[in-house]
């Protein structure tokens, strides 16, 4: 068989959605960003979005996620993206805004705007990835890192008399009033990524139904930051993030 | 014409809107107003004063060093006050707050009792509207009609029915110092 | 013709809002501008403009909601008082960075720190040099009166609109806090979507069939393009100094002394040179409407036929800085000012002039 003869638009099982652009991501080899990119892009593509959606970037590694993806985008200050959403979606209530954050940016600097956007109700999807780790700044620390975790900050393990314990944020969301859907989920196999991707699309069609604020979790790796292979990132991940950040639907509304 | 007013006592006795009544009567009146209360966390029992100005022509300062007339409610408001009336002006107080009378010669004081006119009257959300009334008895810068129109302004529609009992209070002010 | 209202300058703000056509307040209570959200949240313009208002839960999310709001073309404004500003100056610099339109209101109050609640000027240096980290520059608007109060809110809009860069009106807690007559801007409807996006074709406001993508960010990492960046916000800065000037000026034909004060103590001073003027001293004012850009021409003209000038501010001396520089050295620059909230009286303005120099003393 030549390859021309496997390049056959009949054999494709996969093809780079339209609305993810052609631009190479600065994403390091195993990272959950690229599957969740590629899941957004494609319910855009599929929900007939492309013209009113307006995504909020964070600061972390997905800060240039505006490249990657082919819509409007507004680019937040570290943490503040449900703040930005929150006008964004108040002053253009026909768009769908959603939110792209990683655990620093949602968990940490920016507990105050989560919180209180999910509270208030705002009508946004929050997509947040859950990856145990600072990435961008070396791996240090996340306000989600699990007990005994070793990071650049804790180089001994995360220890509770120390560093606090691990915030399962996505828990606290799920209690307010104004969230409509709270739910977590991975993107490890194929069918995790399948649920991630149906995941996603309620929270786009309850933003755009006015039903309130929708988190998805999805329980990511760090291979760099975790200093590991990919394929060892997602068996540790597995075995140890999902014991603390169970998955499935915290709330279904 | 040109009028510089202080207002002062404890807040909760009515002193800025005392003051916002008088600086409606002037817009009512056409004239120029300037209402530069003493703001603080203080809602009742502090010291709050305000300073009214009614002028038939633009008004620079809102913050004044002397005055034509001062309204005065209690002691630290008159310790403080007393000197800042401009010789020749008008200083009027309640002696019900008041432990150390004013002493100067050079302005005129007058003592309004209206804590007892008040209970005369049997409102004591008259108090402040009594020494209004006394006010303009003695420096009759705005017309009646003009403060009646003013208060219209500054109080909400429900209470409109309270009208005339405020007009009998400043009537009953007036009638104090003439 | 509209009627004469009297409310205070914190309540024309609000309502001046309604009436340019805003599209979004976000906001925090902190006296002494309360006010401002109190009269919006009173008036409900969503009920009547469209104008969304919202309470936000802290200086920090308000000022990223107008980052956001700014980014999708919209007109939109917060307000604050001094350490609320300060919360805010992380947003206001990333809102320069990212050429958005928006509108700031500083109802000062004397810090450092916590401070008082009482009319201070002590943000001059904060408004005027930047504030937040970068080079960057606000259009600072110093309003003396209500009227200004309302009327300010337009043109920082429209000047914020113009030249894509934030506008702050730098007011004190006596221009706040006090009420006279104003005459409130004729109302204007709020801007349709189409004219938002022809307007702001740059907005991230969805794409609605627009070939590209808009990104609205201050992000840059290639210093080559960073610094490209920076070239074209200064001659933007350029452009607003060659142009945007605004000061007002009494009785400086014949000045022998100059006194430059700014906002409500602009207003004190003026009070102290009708008084002086009664005597014959000949002083004159010159109250600088925009701080930045600052009258610097003008005030080194006045400087070559004055003998002396004095700076009168609610601070330690800040704004003298830029009137030594204006004026070149050609004269002396006193500083007279109170701080911690305190607020000189026209005579304590005139004591100053005399002290300073003597010779002018009648």
């Amino acid at each position: 068989m030549t390859p021309e003869e496997i390049i056959n638009p009949a054999n494709r099982v996969y093809a780079r959605p339209r609305l993810l652009t052609e631009a190479n991501t600065h994403y390091c080899p195993g990272c959950s960003h690229g599957v969740v990119h590629r899941i957004v892009a494609e319910l855009l593509e599929e929900m007939g979005l492309e013209n009113r959606a307006v995504g909020v970037a964070p600061v972390g590694c997905a800060v240039f996620a505006y490249n990657y993806i082919d819509v409007d985008w507004v680019e937040a200050a570290h943490g503040r993206a449900p703040a930005v959403a929150t006008a964004l979606s108040r002053l253009n209530p026909d768009n769908l805004v959603f939110t792209y954050q990683g655990d620093g940016d949602l968990a940490a600097i920016g507990t105050a705007e989560t919180i209180h956007a999910a509270n208030r109700g705002e009508n946004i999807a929050i997509i947040f990835i859950n990856n145990a780790i600072y990435g961008m700044t070396g791996g240090q620390m996340a306000p989600t890192t699990l007990l005994g975790q070793k990071t650049a900050t804790t180089p001994y393990g995360r220890r509770a008399d120390l560093n606090g314990y691990p915030l399962n944020i996505t828990d606290l969301l799920a209690q307010l009033r104004g969230t409509c859907y709270v739910t977590r989920q991975a993107v490890h196999t194929a069918a995790a990524a399948r649920k991630t991707k149906a995941a996603i699309k309620k929270a786009f069609e309850n933003a755009l139904a006015g039903k309130g604020t929708s988190v998805v979790e999805v329980v990511g790796t760090c291979s760099s930051g975790w200093k590991m292979t990919p394929a060892q990132a997602n068996d540790w991940m597995a075995e140890h993030m999902t014991e603390h950040y169970p998955l499935g639907d915290l709330k279904n509304e | 014409m040109k009028e510089e007013i202080i207002i002062a006592g404890f807040g909760g006795q009515g002193v800025l809107s005392m003051g916002k009544i008088l600086a409606y009567a002037g817009l009512m009146n056409d004239m120029e107003v300037t209402w530069m209360p003493s703001y603080g966390p203080e809602q009742r029992g502090g010291t709050a004063n305000v300073t009214v100005i009614l002028s038939d022509s633009a008004i620079s300062s809102p913050v004044l060093d002397s005055y034509d007339t001062a309204v005065i409610l209690n002691q630290q408001s008159l310790d403080k006050f007393e000197s800042k009336v401009k010789s020749g002006g008008t200083l009027v107080y309640d002696p019900s707050g008041i432990h150390h009378k004013p002493t100067r010669t050079d302005i005129k004081v007058v003592e309004v009792n209206a804590m007892d006119a008040m209970m005369e009257l049997g409102n004591a959300k008259a108090y402040n509207m009594i020494l209004l009334g006394a006010l303009l008895g003695l420096r009759p810068v705005v017309p009646m009609d003009a403060v009646l129109r003013g208060l219209k302004k500054t109080l909400p529609e429900r209470h409109h029915h309270l009208i005339p009992l405020n007009e009998q209070a400043l009537l009953k002010g007036m009638s104090l110092v003439g | 013709m509209e009627e004469v209202r009297l409310m205070k300058g914190n309540e024309a703000i609000a309502h001046a809002a309604i009436r340019y056509g805003a599209d979004g307040y976000f906001g925090y209570p902190i006296t002494p501008q309360s006010e401002v959200l109190e009269t919006l949240e009173a008036e409900m313009p969503w009920e009547t403009t469209g104008m969304v208002v919202l309470q936000a839960e802290s200086e920090v999310a308000a000022i990223n909601m107008i980052y956001g709001g700014a980014a999708s073309g919209k007109a939109v404004m917060t307000s604050s008082s001094s350490p609320g500003i300060s919360l805010k100056q992380e947003g206001i610099s990333y809102i320069a960075a990212a050429e958005l339109p928006a509108l700031i209101v500083n109802v000062m109050r004397g810090g450092p720190g916590l401070g008082t609640i009482q009319p201070s000027q002590a943000d001059y240096y904060q408004a005027t040099k930047g504030g937040g980290h970068g080079d960057y520059h606000l259009i600072v608007l110093a309003p003396a009166t209500v009227q200004e109060m309302a009327d300010f809110v337009a043109l920082g809009f429209d000047l914020a609109f113009k030249y894509r860069t934030p506008a702050m009106i730098l007011a004190d807690g006596i221009v706040g806090q006090m009420m006279e007559k104003v005459v409130l801007p004729e109302p204007r409807a709020r801007r349709t979507q189409a004219e938002v996006e022809a307007q702001c074709p740059w907005a991230a406001t969805g794409r609605h069939g627009r070939e590209h993508r808009n990104v609205v960010t201050s992000l840059e990492l290639d210093p080559s393009r960073m610094e490209l960046n920076n070239e074209r916000f200064q001659r933007t800065y350029a452009e607003i100094e060659a142009n945007e000037v605004r000061y007002a000026e009494y009785y400086t034909d014949d000045a022998e002394y100059l006194i430059v004060a700014f906002g409500s103590v602009a207003r004190i001073c003026l009070k102290a040179i009708e008084d002086a003027r009664a005597k014959g001293v000949k002083v004159g004012l010159l109250r600088p409407i925009t701080l930045w850009p600052f009258p610097k021409t003008r005030i080194g003209e006045l400087a070559s036929q004055a003998k002396g000038i004095l700076t009168v501010e609610l601070n330690a001396g800040q704004m003298i800085d830029d009137v030594r520089l204006a004026s070149e050295c050609r004269v002396p620059v006193a500083h007279f000012g109170r701080m911690g909230g305190i607020v000189p009286n026209p005579n304590e303005v005139l004591d100053a002039l005399y002290n300073h120099f003597p010779e002018a003393k009648p």
